[in-house]
């Protein structure tokens, strides 16, 4: 019984409207008053079912909600005979928690349609070998499931056998599709665009990459603030306390009709709502535009961001460096450079793989006694022969003599914002190699609206030379260049710039500055969506996509003012409400009522305004 | 131990989540710290003595309250 009239609510709604119409229309119309009152009290019983059967169930595990405040005041309205009142805002309750569902289901479109990208059932071969459709949950690690054209690939796992080609946009954002043959890996939630693969599962569920941005985007949407918790608390005793005052309004003043009108007017309404509702949208909107945020804490934090410190490599350049001009010094170049392929080919260094690429194939020498120098370079030994392969501070610590015009080509390959590499075999130098790595396109334009969204401080630490870091810095307009950084002063740099007051995002690839990127107020991994940086930062820019680094402090900054709006509006109302009361003669509890539930929809509205945010193009 | 996930309709008044989290709270063998309502995502978590108590058992609990359960999962926590 209580399940029917609870699941019929929406009928009861239009009943009760129906019937508040009718009892006015004979009211005004027909003055035939019985008609009025009668139509009035049905649909004040009728309305009052469902709000009743929700505050015993509340009461019966301990909690006032306003579901009971509702009560009270639409029986006590009923009781003094008020039924005009007790119809009309039993239906306003109703009608106003229906259109809180409608537009509230709006506001959480964006992530729902993440969610809904979910694989729901997979092709698993069974033991008589043949593929059977079965849920995906049914899929164990392990297990060989088929994936045939247009279909979801339902797992992580790697390629078995076949070919085809794939849409990983719902991960990396990227919809062209990426070919895979066998031994690829392939990720769940991903499309199979052509071709027919069978796969082995690998991760499973929750623990696949799609099924960690999932998990990652539900709890960002319902993660709380300390303002938050704070109404949180702050309701839990406020709806009980407006019961109170209503009772010792009642005691004093024997007046039913004000003290039921308290009840009304008292409800937190739009209070509790308001702040998740901008903050569901706003993540929905970073959601939907490669943005991933991780609550409303980080909300807050982002907003108030003045300083940006970049890592350079892979962040401000594209992250493959390349052999850009290069000097010899004496003979005998291609036994030498055969020397530089060997011991280069031991390292995983991006300098290293653009050495490599530059010499391509060539005789290759057994290497011996290799000795890395953190923020030098290595040194080996290559037939019999001592090879020092690094930066100028490596070949002063070699006690290896520059002459006068190396000295020249080293300032000069500097100046042109080359990173170097000497190679000096048995204390001689043989090889200058300039490297460079090419600055991301669009980078210069974003940095810019960066500044014109109150960004005070563009900063870019890095490993390489100081001429390098210059360079980058004057190119792009970043206020402050740091070059020889190793991680450890990265991240020293930036508790020194915490002490100063700064409040500081850093923006790093994730790899070797996830110190810095915990350190800072504000770490942003710039993710392929696979990366482990995922779990680490606070914010993730899919696909590496740099150009939403201004979407995203854009949108931090719009939906934390839009939470402060909602608990203007909140507040406000109820304040106005009670100051009515006191001071004028129109106010009643219909339109409190009326006022409670417009406020609520203002507040939800005003919320899915950001899930259209996107930065305005004010370039010039 | 057991780790309960519960998917319910879409919950649109912030006080559901208070009468959700009391009514669980209330049953024998629920692990009090472990209470999780997502309000925007509609879902509790909850962490649960399987000696004590049946995730169906936690289900009835909540529909009781005029709360629809869509789905639930439970695994080893």
């Amino acid at each position: 019984m209580q399940k029917f009239i609870l699941g019929k609510k929406n009928q009861i709604t239009l009943i009760s409207a129906i019937l508040i119409v009718l009892a006015f229309f004979s009211r005004f119309a027909l003055e035939n008053m019985d008609i009025f009152h009668w139509s009035l009290i049905i649909a004040s019983v009728l309305g009052l079912a469902p709000i009743a059967i929700q505050a015993y169930q509340a009461l019966k595990v301990k909690v006032v909600s306003i579901d009971v405040l509702v009560t009270i005041a639409v029986t006590g309205a009923f009781l003094i005979q008020k039924f005009e009142e007790s119809a009309i805002v039993t239906f306003l309750f109703l009608f106003g928690a229906y259109l809180e569902q409608r537009t509230l289901n709006k506001t959480r479109s964006a992530i729902k349609e993440l969610t809904e990208m979910a694989p729901e059932s997979a092709l698993k071969k069974m033991e008589n070998g043949e593929f059977e459709e079965v849920d995906v949950d049914d899929v164990d690690e392990g297990d060989i499931l088929l994936v045939k054209t247009g279909a979801k690939v339902p797992v992580d796992g790697t390629v078995l056998s076949g070919e085809g080609y794939i849409n990983e946009a719902s991960i990396t954002g990227e919809s062209v599709p990426v070919g895979k043959t066998v031994d690829s890996q392939v990720y769940a939630g991903t499309i199979l665009e052509n071709g027919t693969i069978q796969i082995r599962a690998d991760r499973v569920g929750e623990d696949t990459t799609f099924g960690r941005i999932i998990e990652l985007v539900e709890e960002a949407q319902d993660s709380k603030s300390e303002a938050e918790r704070f109404i949180d608390r702050f309701s839990k005793y406020y709806t009980p306390a407006v019961l109170v005052l209503g009772f010792i309004v009642w005691l004093i003043s024997r007046n039913v009709e004000l003290a039921i009108t308290i009840l009304v007017l008292g409800c937190p309404g739009a209070l509790v709502i308001g702040v998740p509702v901008s903050n569901v949208a706003g993540i929905g909107n970073g959601a939907r535009n490669g943005v991933l945020l991780k609550g409303s804490e980080v909300i807050n934090d982002f907003s108030k961001v003045d300083t940006i410190v970049f890592d350079k490599t892979g962040t401000l350049t594209v992250g493959n460096p390349e052999v850009a001009e290069k000097e010899f010094y004496g003979e005998n170049i291609d036994e030498v450079q055969a020397y530089l392929a060997s011991v280069e080919k031991e390292s995983d260094h991006p300098l290293a793989k653009a050495v490599l690429k530059d010499i391509g194939e060539t005789n290759l020498f057994t290497v011996e006694k290799t000795e890395v120098v953190k923020g030098g370079g290595i040194i080996a030994q290559v037939n019999g022969r001592r090879i020092a392969v690094g930066n100028v501070a490596l070949m002063e610590k070699e006690n290896v003599a520059l002459s006068e015009k190396a000295r020249r080509d080293v300032e000069r390959f500097e100046q042109k914002g080359n990173s170097l590499v000497l190679t000096a075999v048995d204390g001689e130098l043989k090889v200058l190699m300039g490297i460079r790595d090419k600055i991301r396109p669009g980078v210069k334009k974003d940095l810019q609206k960066l500044k014109r969204l109150g960004v005070k401080n563009l900063v870019v630490l890095s490993g390489d030379n100081q001429g390098t870091v210059d360079l980058v810095a004057r190119e792009l307009g970043l206020t402050k260049a740091y070059g020889h950084m190793l991680p450890e002063d990265k991240s020293a740099f930036i508790k020194k710039m915490q002490a100063k007051g700064h409040i500081i995002a850093f923006v790093g690839d994730g790899v070797n500055d996830s110190p810095s990127l915990a350190l800072a107020d504000i770490g942003i991994a710039m993710g392929s969506g696979t990366d482990v940086a995922i779990e680490t930062s606070d914010a993730v820019l899919m696909n590496s996509d740099f150009s939403r680094l201004p979407h995203a402090l854009g949108l931090t900054k719009s939906t934390a003012r839009n939470m402060k709006q909602n608990i203007i509006i909140a507040v406000g109302v109820v304040i106005i409400l009670l100051a009515s009361l006191i001071f004028s003669e129109w106010m009643n509890m219909s339109i409190g009522m009326l006022v409670h539930e417009a406020s609520i929809l203002v507040v939800i509205l005003n919320g899915m305004r950001l899930l259209r945010y996107r930065l305005r193009g004010r370039l010039a | 131990m057991q780790k309960a996930v519960i998917q319910l309709e879409p919950l649109v008044c912030p006080s559901c989540m208070q009468k959700i989290e009391h009514a669980v709270k209330l049953l024998n063998g629920i692990r009090q710290d472990s209470i999780k309502i997502l309000f925007n995502a509609s879902k509790v978590r909850v962490n649960f003595d399987s000696d004590k108590l049946t995730v169906g058992e936690i289900e009835k609990a909540i529909e009781t309250l005029g709360y629809e359960v869509i789905s639930s999962k439970v695994k080893p926590a």
